[in-house]
């Protein structure tokens, strides 16, 4: 097995890092695009780099500090879940877009105003 | 190096004009988490990285830009441009400044194997009732879906 000396290259921070770019970016892509797939797109990094750092934490958290009922293996199990609900999040999300486009022939959330008063 | 994959294609998904050219990178991206995953030991995570991510969230977008025609194609920035780069900026920096600064007290014993056996174990002991809720939020979402898209 080379999965340890893989591990040992890499650092906490550098994971976590690399987390927060990734939620920085989705966070932009969220809030600026104009396309609803592509706001979609932003909230699935998100929720990516959530995940990355959970999985960052329960490998590398010294969990025997915490005392009995907690195992590193809950992370992994939060990340289940998460991917769970991002995947039913995605279909639903989807297909409220066709149906907005069925309606008003644009996914343009900028012109996607029938509250306006 | 996969770090910089990982970063480099969702920085391409902000850049890239065609929304289909930015959804391949975004894929790109997924797999480079997966790829993450694996360095982390974390094996059943990264295959379920793969094939939800990757494989179904994928093909669902790839068929809604699909659905929708040429013209709404495009990835264009709307108002909040400015605002949106000062803010995830913030929260750039931020991350980075408190993942620097924290004295981590890392543990030095070895990663674990088997990751499988022990997350199956997990959810059918401790995390029955979240596993059953979840369940019925996949069939709640399937329903929901089927309905929003009906032709009626």
């Amino acid at each position: 097995m080379d999965a340890p000396v893989l591990a040992a290259s890499v650092a906490l921070e550098d994971v976590l890092i690399v987390g927060g770019a990734l939620f920085a970016i989705g966070l932009y892509i969220t809030l600026a695009k104009r396309n609803a797939v592509a706001v979609l797109m932003g909230i699935e990094l998100m929720l990516n780099a959530v995940n990355l750092t959970l999985i960052a934490f329960s490998r590398f958290v010294d969990f025997s500090r915490f005392g009995e009922g907690t195992r590193p293996i809950d992370g992994h199990v939060f990340v289940i879940f998460v991917i769970t609900v991002a995947a039913a999040e995605a279909a639903v999300m989807l297909a409220l877009v066709v149906a907005v486009y069925r309606h008003r022939q644009t996914i343009d959330i900028d012109r996607i105003n029938v509250l306006r008063g | 190096m996969l770090s910089a994959l990982t970063v480099g294609a969702a920085g391409m998904v902000i850049v890239v004009r065609n929304l289909l050219h930015a959804l391949l990178f975004l894929i790109l991206s997924f797999v480079g988490v997966a790829g993450l995953y694996i360095t982390l030991s974390a094996d059943f995570i990264a295959v379920v990285q793969v094939l939800i991510y990757a494989g179904a969230i994928a093909v669902l977008m790839i068929f809604s830009v699909m659905l929708t025609p040429l013209s709404d194609r495009d990835n264009a920035e709307g108002l909040l441009r400015l605002p949106a780069l000062v803010l995830s900026g913030l929260v750039a920096t931020g991350i980075a400044f408190v993942a620097i600064e924290t004295d981590w007290q890392v543990t030095s014993e070895s990663s674990f194997e088997n990751t499988s056996v022990a997350i199956g174990e997990a959810l059918l002991s401790p995390f029955v009732l979240p596993f059953e809720i979840a369940s019925v939020l996949l069939v709640a979402a399937m329903i929901g879906a089927i309905v929003l898209v009906r032709e009626d």
